[in-house]
């Protein structure tokens, strides 16, 4: 049959043998993405007009009374205020320090393979865990923060009892674990910048490092980094486990967050409707950094 | 500065301020084998110190042992995510063969869909998921924990992305042999994607071994708790009390991966960044 087939063939297709099968072959896949992913996206948005509550009898619509009643809580404000904190916090932190890390490992040819191993392994080690030996670095009698601080004479404090910094210490713990990441997919990046390019550089009297790095590997990094920054900042709007273990949002709301929220009204309090609702907030978020990320990208790519 | 002194100071530089960075990330690991190894008389004073004076790894780790069924727990944790590692996989890998390999109508709107999905993160379906299992009435079971997760997008799209680099000339030679289209995927392209399904493993694996947020909202039961829970549940009862344990417990809840990943790093680094090659 030819490489491209006539619009005939396409609807011939279904009786071919080969189409048959490949549509038993797709069902199962198919069917769990509807039941999973699809039908549960527009169950979502559609629980949101609702004031539908786990065991209730019967639910009715309520239009937008979950959105007013969202827009008029403290609560939710504070949220999505820390939330966007904890984003504009943890994303240019990782992302400069994951940059930094990648362009000191690939300077130079010892110890690589050692240190992107040591600075991967806050990715690898379960967050809860992980987060649990910070809260206790964090102690403020016995913790190794608070007591090097001592030793070098400064004042120690309540960092995750403080609502002055309970959501700077969750920041903190954040950078730690994004960093690895980032840096592995730099270093990707910088593997990939073509070696002639710096040659030309040489050659045009780019002699110092930092106008190699501002003509040469910044632009050659571009649609790198505009991928490490959307894919931080949805990964920090994602922000739960620590919250939820360390300060359950606490102390008096100063750390609570989106997904937490969400959390707290759909699986403690079970009120479905409204979770929904608080749900539907955060996917606008994610969904805005995605085509963001898209619209940009594509005019990237002429520098690419 | 002449060129040779400068050439002789900047890897000292560059050593310099990565084993200072490398220092940050380890320290956390670092406190948490020291306290795990420490006597609870040493864990609650005011003096500092690495080494502890007295060793009590093997006191803290009976300990949290016996405070926590913690064989259990890693027993759960391995079935969880083995289930769903091979359940994806039995999934995707048809699905991901008929999307490259195969003609029929709606393969494109299909592989759109695929694409939308990828876009879907997990918190978002959490609610609805939730109420169709409190339906089908399978909550806090291991049930309720793998079905979610059957289906990854991620994983069609990737094995798709591969099987479209498997030439045409190995299947048409396998239906001449008079193998199913079923059988070609197991016996032809499986067997041809076993890089890309081990790394697309790692991937799957270690999202689930660490995975909170859903055994946190579909388990009741303590018998099926799976690591991360185990973890919180224990620091939930005794933080503040005893943790040099909690540590131990902390030590134990991350070591499998962290093994297998000092093991094998370059293959997990390339797994646990799949996400970020698409």
């Amino acid at each position: 049959m030819a490489a491209a087939p006539s619009p005939r063939a396409w609807v011939f297709a279904g009786r071919r043998p080969a189409a048959r099968s490949a549509y038993a072959l797709a069902a199962p896949a198919f069917g769990l993405m509807l039941l999973m992913l699809i039908g549960p996206l527009a169950a979502v948005i559609a629980l949101s007009f609702t004031d539908y509550q786990l065991g209730a009898p019967s639910f009715a619509w309520i239009g937008l009374a979950n959105y007013y009643e969202m827009f008029a809580d403290r609560v939710f404000w504070i949220s999505l205020k820390n939330t966007l904190t904890y984003v504009a916090i943890v994303v240019p932190g990782a992302v400069a320090l994951g940059l930094g890390t990648a362009l000191l490992i690939q300077s130079g040819a010892g110890l690589r393979s050692w240190y992107r191993t040591i600075y991967f392994l806050p990715v690898m080690a379960t967050l809860i865990a992980m987060a649990i030996v910070w809260e206790f670095m964090l102690h403020p009698q016995f913790g190794l923060v608070n007591g090097l601080l001592r030793a070098a004479g400064l004042q120690g404090h309540s960092w995750l009892q403080d609502r002055g910094t309970a959501l700077y210490a969750l920041c903190v713990i954040g950078i730690w674990q994004a960093t690895g990441f980032n840096m592995v997919l730099f270093l990707a990046g910088l593997v990939s910048i073509p070696k002639h390019l710096y040659d030309a550089a040489d050659i045009d009297g780019a002699e110092s490092a930092w106008s190699r790095f501002r003509l040469v590997t910044w632009p050659m990094l571009g649609p790198v980094t505009l991928f490490v920054v959307t894919i931080s900042a949805i990964r920090s709007f994602q922000v739960f486990d620590a919250v939820q273990v360390l300060t359950k949002g606490g102390p008096s709301k100063s750390s609570e967050v989106l997904i937490y929220t969400m959390y707290t009204e759909g699986f403690e309090f079970f009120r479905s409707g409204y979770g929904a609702a608080v749900t539907v907030v955060f996917l606008a978020f994610v969904l805005l950094l995605t085509l963001l990320k898209s619209a940009l990208g594509n005019r990237e790519v002429h520098y690419a | 500065m002449t060129f040779r002194a400068r050439a002789l100071l900047w890897p000292a530089a560059r050593h310099f301020l990565l084993s200072a960075g490398a220092l940050v990330m380890l320290t956390p690991f670092i406190w948490m084998l020291s306290t795990a190894s420490k006597p609870q008389t040493e864990i609650f004073s005011s003096d500092l110190h690495l080494i502890p004076y007295h060793f009590a790894l093997w006191d803290n780790l009976r300990t949290a042992f016996a405070k926590a069924d913690l064989w259990r727990y890693l027993l759960n944790g391995l079935i969880v995510t083995i289930s769903i590692f091979g359940l994806q996989v039995l999934i995707a890998l048809p699905a991901a063969y008929a999307l490259a390999k195969l003609r029929f109508l709606g393969r494109d709107l299909l592989f759109a869909l695929v694409m939308f999905c990828i876009l879907i993160p997990p918190q978002a379906t959490a609610i609805p998921v939730f109420l169709l299992l409190h339906k089908l009435g399978v909550l806090d079971s291991y049930a309720a924990l793998v079905l979610p997760f059957t289906i990854s997008v991620f994983g069609i799209f990737l094995m798709r992305q591969f099987f479209k680099t498997v030439p045409d000339d190995l299947i048409d030679a396998a239906r001449m042999d008079g193998i199913s289209e079923f059988g070609i995927v197991w016996r032809v392209m499986l067997p041809t994607a076993i890089p890309a399904v081990t790394a697309f493993g790692i991937f799957s694996v270690v999202a689930h071994w660490n995975d909170y947020f859903w055994p946190l909202i579909v388990l009741n039961s303590e018998h099926l708790q799976t690591p991360p829970l185990a973890v919180a549940h224990f620091r939930n009862n005794e933080a503040g009390t005893s943790y040099g344990p909690l540590m131990a417990a902390a030590l134990v809840v991350i070591a499998p991966l962290v093994i297998a990943f000092l093991f094998a790093q370059r293959r997990f680094i390339e797994g646990i960044t799949l996400t970020g090659i698409k």
